[in-house]
């Protein structure tokens, strides 16, 4: 049998054995997952964001709207009558990276899609008091000027390495569909089809 | 959830738990060293630092040992009580989804006996239980009050709920439908085929139909042409049209505001008034319906309800 004076004396062996014992959570909490379908297959209808919505979801995570805002409806009772349907794994399928967030200064927004209007966006973003005298939200007024995102084909690209599945006419397209739009355009368009896909009342 | 894409996952879960928890245990025993007899001096490991810092061979604090040994207990313990093992539901069939499923049953339960009466009242009874319309109050606050103001009173573009002026209707039922449904109220932007001149007389046209301050002039340059081009939904007199969501120009109610300039980018750019239904929204379990009654009570309640008769419902 090994002594801890021989481990501690060989410091390969010292490595090795520490690596093994922080790995073991990892491989069976974490390694599964990539293996079970209900987490690597996307739920019924759900689909790639388009160009507009994927600048938007780059937007979202430049104003750092996920430092406020969760987008995971948990399973319990008080979230599902507040939001809707609770999440479910196969809905981030799409999501790189994932906006779960882990802090809710204002409320989950995994639901909001066709929650409201796109007016009520537009007017809640460029002054949230206007719409709603107690929110303790920041206005996002800058959003509304036009969208430069000259990356988007790339970005598109890029993620279709790890299988979204853009075709080339999606890609081609993509410049033309952010053409005259603003940021606001875009936010918005991400926050319409935010959880839209959820599973049915 | 054991959806796993092959059978080797459980396996390789179990496997590994099980190796660690029994390899720490042997492991652990195996660096065990014997306790000391009282005055007994630990073995000395060979270093020595500034001249008489020494590394001493001790044995495990006992209550150390005690509590590592009392964590294996507690695994070994969990994996049978709770799933952690592969597909083992463990002994108390536990999961995140029938905890949820239990909650809410738990609170149909506990609610269903109090949304069964009034689910079997009309709308204005409904309207006037106070508790109903405490109920009421909360769910306005969960669902409706993010467009439409704590108060109900709204915000430009979003209907107030509390004065009696309504785009879709006032009764039980057009309450409901807009809740249920939603609604969209769409005005074509007319600015291009009325023209600068064409939209100020219109707009003061618009003016003159609730009496307010306008150039009569314009307003009568604009008469004709509000009948051409608006009187279609808002009706030849102005009063609008609940069918379509069209506005009542005559009242001093203003959805997007009524000064002059206000009027004319409306005339000119057009509105499209959204409502969403909120089917979807009102929840996931099975008191919706009680909850869409209720709401429509509470909104129909709120100031202006109108009773499906004629008679007005009281206050």
């Amino acid at each position: 049998m090994i002594t801890h004076e021989k481990i501690e004396k060989n410091l390969g062996l010292l490595i090795v054995l520490t690596i093994l014992i922080v790995s073991v959570g990892g491989l069976v909490q974490i390694v599964p997952l990539f293996f079970q379908t209900s987490t690597t297959t996307p739920v019924a209808t759900l689909k790639p964001y388009t160009a507009l919505q994927l600048s938007g979801r780059d937007i979202y995570i430049r104003e750092g709207c996920v430092g406020c805002h969760s987008q995971m409806v948990r399973p319990f009772r008080a979230e599902t009558e507040r939001y809707g349907h609770y999440s479910v794994a196969g809905e981030y399928t799409y999501d790189r990276p994932f906006l779960w967030g882990s802090k809710r200064t204002g409320p989950d927004l995994h639901r909001v899609g066709g929650r409201y209007s796109d007016a009520w966006h537009y007017a809640h973003l460029m002054n949230p008091r206007d719409v709603v005298p107690e929110s303790n939200m920041p206005a996002y007024p800058w959003l509304d000027r036009p969208l430069k995102d000259a990356a988007i084909q790339k970005k598109m690209r890029t993620l279709n390495i790890v299988g979204h599945g853009y075709t080339e006419e999606e890609i081609a397209n993509a410049p033309a569909e952010l053409e005259d739009k603003t940021e606001m355009d875009a936010i918005i368009a991400y926050l319409q089809v935010l959880g839209t896909h959820a599973p049915r009342n | 959830m054991s959806d796993f894409t092959s059978g080797f996952w459980p396996i390789y879960i179990s496997v590994i738990t099980l190796v660690s928890i029994i390899g720490t245990y042997f492991f652990l025993r195996s660096q065990t060293t014997r306790k000391l007899a009282p005055g007994e001096k630990a073995e000395l490991i060979e270093h020595t630092w500034d001249e008489d810092l020494q590394d001493l061979n001790n044995p495990l604090p006992r209550w150390w040992l005690g509590l590592f040994y009392g964590t294996l207990l507690f695994a070994i313990g969990y994996l049978v009580l709770w799933p952690g093992l592969g597909n083992y539901a463990g002994v108390l069939k536990w999961s995140s989804l029938g905890e949820y499923e239990a909650e809410v049953k738990a609170a149909e339960a506990r609610f269903q006996p109090v949304y069964e009466r009034f689910l079997q009242q009309d709308i204005a009874t409904v309207a006037a239980d106070p508790d109903a319309r405490a109920i009421g109050r909360n769910l306005f606050l969960t669902y409706c009050s993010q467009c439409h103001g704590s108060d109900a009173a709204g915000a430009r573009g979003f209907p107030n709920l509390t004065d009696g002026d309504w785009l879709y209707g006032g009764d039980p039922e057009s309450i409901q439908a807009s809740i249920t449904d939603g609604r969209e109220g769409v005005m074509p932007a007319l600015g291009d085929a009325l023209g600068a001149d064409g939209t100020k007389e219109v707009a003061h046209y618009v003016l003159s139909l609730s009496g307010r301050e306008h150039d009569a002039a314009l307003a009568a340059a604009g008469r004709p042409k509000f009948e051409e081009n608006c009187a279609a939904c808002h009706m030849p007199d102005g009063t609008g049209m609940q069918a379509m969501g069209a506005p009542n120009l005559t009242d001093k109610v203003w959805l997007y505001g009524g000064s002059e300039a206000a009027i004319i980018e409306t005339i000119a750019k057009g509105r499209n008034g959204v409502m969403p239904g909120m089917a979807q929204t009102l929840g996931t379990t099975s008191n919706k319906e009680a909850k869409l009654h209720l709401l429509t009570a509470y909104v129909y309640g709120l100031g202006g309800g109108v009773a499906p008769a004629a008679e007005a419902p009281a206050q």
